[in-house]
């Protein structure tokens, strides 16, 4: 579960050791954007030497790479892969080849390293008009596609448009991108909000995104985890449905019964998906203290 | 690795180490740092450790360090290292 | 100069006046903290008198109290007695720049020593933003202005000798006076007490940094865990950014659960005001102003109450503010396995600090807290045994940091409390364990020159000493 991606610059140690205590769920270790071209090499070896000998506990460790076309790319995936990274954010997704191609990387790494094949999985940041018309092929291009992730800033930059609070200008964006990941089978993460101390701003964007269907949201800034995470915890009345469909679940396959039902109403797969998801969105914002039994592996 | 030219690594920043290499007959490691007492000993002891992984027997290895962790120094002085080891003048 | 008129043309008027002789001792507040002229016009005066080893009994010593090493090394001074010592002098005095022991005592134990007799004042020279021409005077007019005069009013009431020194001569009478003209023996005009830039640090901010601020954060939860938070709630904490941060947070929750508190104490700084005007806590109970809000506030409100240092926190009073405090939030350079708190000296035993009121609110109030980041650059905050103890571990409940927290074990209560709040809460050696793996372990070399500094806790009794780093 990934309600928050933060992304800590690569090549600042104070900042990656932040992300030791930081409640992020995930981490998004920045070797692109936030790194100068002429010190791409020192963040590389920085992240992988701190991925390697810094316990960061539960937190989901991904690092962003540097795209496809760069110089940078393959050397990114040989330094970080045997390090300890379990997901790869590939920035600029447009591709479908790129995306195999990295795959193939990602297979000889895995081995070189003694780590099982297909253990390191990808994010495909889309930040193009060409990478959300192609977002459902993008999705498919490889089994270790697990989610797509929004970069808006760069999106309204492609696409000739302003960005502005209300965002109307990426609607079509967000939900595009939604659409082609549940078609797809994989998470969506929404774009990162951009004023850094705006905390009731970003509350209310992570609302709206929450609403359109995202997973989570990439995060730019430690002051916008809490809100990003208040966002996501559901009220107290989701809460008890999903809890009543996650009983009605555990009911029906103590009975041996396949088809569950509520309230005389058959609860099909994706409520049951859903039911889930607000109970893990409550326990991480601490709404459950063990009250309840987790619900069995499905 | 063999070292052919002067080369830099890291930041004055907090929790960072700054590190120059500069090519040389003798291996000189001169070290900087708000901690040297603490952990003095510890950093020569790792920057000496990577050193010799790096077959690097010659050179001096100047590190302003401000507090940063052995997995920073460690990471700087490769970088150092590898930069140094390049054969550009810039 | 007359019963009716104390004025004294020049401070050398003053001072000959006083009867000052060689081996006295004299004091000085520090209220106007590093914009502060008056130690050093008093001991430069003293100096050129020819007057030698004097005792400077002082709340504090600030940076700018540097020239202080001049008048130690031509034997003006040769003792030192002060709550607080800021490193550029403790660092000459860790090197052995006073041939003497300095005695650290606490806000609260320095009136207490003085009530029980155990240190002397003989010339109080008390600087004031307004006086009138009896000694009627007070901190909080005039161009100089630096709010409440809390640390002087046990020197007015128990030196021998009070000279006030102001640069603001008002009509007598004074009636806003916070020092009465009943305890002064002259007043001395000068052309500035003070730098008022330097007085006060504009506002003083919550700290920005996100792991101060998650530190913040879980302080406020560990204070709601407590069980503390409810009506008549009592509080205290420092002008550090991390320390009002919690402050912020607390009066979040405090909003939200519809919490009025009944005092906020110590030093107060614009956090506070905010949440007094609020509503949040109905009373400010003030020893002394970190900055312009606070000023301006203790200056127009009557609910905002300026306090001695005596009322503040002398365990000598029959009763003190800070025996009422449910909650007091304290810093620390290094803690120890025992809980035991340094504020005195840095990881090198090099003297930058004191105790302030730490040791006193740590004592009287019901939770202290300690906040602190587990490790400033490399340097582990937790160690096996403090190069100084500055309040005994018996006195301190809570350490939190970014890591998580740890409680006193005979605390057992809280602890189960704040682990019901479901608070991150570890054994203090299983924090200091996990800043080791971080940092390694670090190689320890205290001080082992002769002894520059005895540490006096508030109840007078010799707690710990400071040795030189030679």
């Amino acid at each position: 579960m990934k309600r928050s991606l933060l992304f800590i610059p690569g090549n600042r140690p104070n900042m990656i050791q932040n992300g030791l205590v930081l409640p992020a769920d995930a981490l998004i270790f920045d070797l692109e954007d936030s790194v100068l071209e002429e010190e791409k090499d020192a963040a590389r070896t920085l992240v992988a030497s701190a991925l390697s000998s810094l316990d960061f506990g539960s937190k989901a460790l991904v690092v962003r790479m540097n795209d496809m076309s760069s110089p940078h790319a393959l050397k990114d995936i040989q330094a970080v892969v045997q390090a300890g990274c379990e997901s790869i954010l590939l920035p600029k997704t447009e591709h479908a080849h790129d995306i195999s191609e990295l795959d193939r990387w990602l297979d000889t790494v895995e081995q070189e390293a003694g780590i099982p094949t297909g253990s390191t999985s990808l994010i495909l940041l889309i930040e193009t008009a060409l990478g959300v018309e192609k977002a459902y092929e993008l999705a498919k291009a490889s089994k270790r596609v697990k989610a797509l992730a929004l970069g808006a800033e760069d999106l309204a930059a492609n696409l000739g448009c302003e960005r502005t609070g209300e965002g109307t200008e990426i609607l079509y964006s967000r939900t595009r991108l939604v659409i082609a990941a549940r078609a797809a089978g994989v998470e969506v993460f929404d774009t990162p909000f951009t004023d850094a101390y705006d905390e009731g701003g970003c509350f209310l964007d992570t609302v709206f995104a929450k609403k359109l269907g995202f997973d989570g949201k990439l995060c730019i800034s430690p002051h916008h985890l809490a809100p990003i995470h208040k966002a996501f915890t559901p009220s107290q009345e989701a809460l008890e449905n999903a809890l009543e469909v996650q009983q009605a679940m555990q009911e029906a396959q103590r009975e041996g019964r396949g088809a569950v039902a509520l309230r005389g109403r058959m609860i099909d797969m994706p409520v049951l998906k859903q039911a889930k998801r607000v109970i893990q969105w409550a326990k991480a914002s601490g709404m459950l203290k063990g009250e309840v039994d987790d619900e069995s592996g499905q | 690795m063999k070292l052919l030219n002067h080369a830099k690594a890291g930041t004055l920043e907090s929790g960072d180490v700054f590190i120059t290499v500069t090519p040389g007959e003798e291996l000189l490691i001169r070290l900087d740092s708000p901690v040297k007492q603490q952990f003095g000993d510890a950093i020569m002891d790792l920057v000496r450790k990577v050193l010799e992984e790096q077959e690097v027997t010659s050179g001096t290895i100047e590190l302003s360090d401000q507090g940063a962790l052995d997995c920073t120094i460690r990471a700087r002085l490769m970088t150092a290292l590898e930069r140094a080891s390049k054969g550009d003048v810039s | 100069m007359s019963r009716d008129n104390k004025v004294v043309a020049t401070l050398s008027d003053a001072i000959r006046r006083s009867g000052l002789k060689d081996g006295m001792c004299v004091s000085f507040h520090h209220h106007l903290r590093e914009g502060d002229r008056v130690l050093n016009l008093v001991l430069d005066e003293c100096a050129r008198l020819g007057i030698k080893n004097l005792k400077v009994n002082a709340s504090a010593l600030m940076a700018c109290h540097r020239p202080i090493l001049e008048r130690i090394k031509d034997g003006t001074v040769s003792h030192i007695e002060c709550n607080y010592m800021h490193k550029a002098l403790g660092g000459p005095i860790s090197k052995g720049a006073l041939e003497s022991e300095v005695i650290f005592r606490s806000h609260g134990g320095r009136p207490a020593a003085l009530t029980r007799g155990e240190s002397v004042i003989d010339v109080a020279f008390i600087a004031a933003s307004t006086a009138d021409r009896a000694g009627n005077c007070n901190g909080r007019e005039g161009k100089a202005a630096f709010g409440s005069i809390g640390y002087a009013m046990p020197d007015a009431e128990m030196a021998n000798h009070v000279v006030i020194m102001t640069d603001h001569l008002v009509e007598y009478p004074l009636s806003t006076a916070s020092i009465d003209e009943r305890h002064v023996d002259s007043v001395v005009v000068v052309d500035s007490i003070g730098d008022p830039e330097k007085i006060m640090s504009g506002t003083t901010r919550i700290t920005r940094d996100p792991v101060g601020l998650l530190i913040a954060g879980y302080a406020a939860n560990a204070i709601l865990a407590s069980g503390l938070l409810i009506d008549g709630f009592s509080f205290q904490t420092g002008a550090g950014g991390i320390s009002l941060a919690v402050a912020h947070y607390l009066g979040a929750l405090m909003r939200e659960q519809k919490i009025t508190g009944s005092f906020a104490s110590g030093g107060i700084t614009g956090t506070l005001v905010d949440l007094h005007e609020e509503g949040l806590f109905e009373k400010l109970l003030d020893v002394q102003c970190f900055d312009r809000d606070a000023v301006a506030s203790i200056g127009k409100n009557t609910m905002h109450r300026e306090i001695s240092a005596s009322t503040y926190a002398s365990p000598a009073s029959k009763s003190a503010v800070v025996d009422h405090l449910d909650v007091v939030i304290l810093g620390a350079t290094e803690i120890d396995t025992n809980f035991n708190v340094n504020v005195h000296t840095d990881s090198n035993g090099i003297i930058m600090g004191g105790s302030g009121g730490h040791s006193d609110t740590a004592a009287g109030s019901k939770l202290s807290i300690i906040v602190a980041p587990l490790m400033r650059a490399r340097l582990p905050l937790i160690v096996d045994r403090v190069s100084t103890i500055s309040t005994p571990g018996s006195d301190v409940d809570l350490l939190v940091t970014q890591f998580g927290m740890a409680c006193h074990p005979d605390n057992d209560e809280l602890r189960l409390r704040l682990l019901d709040a479901g608070l991150p809460v570890f054994s203090m050696e299983a924090l200091k364990e996990k800043a080791e793996s971080l940092t390694g372990i670090p190689v320890r070399r205290l001080p082992e020159g002769r002894r520059v500094a005895s540490v006096i806790s508030r109840d007078g009794v010799l707690l710990d000493t400071i040795k030189a780093r030679v």
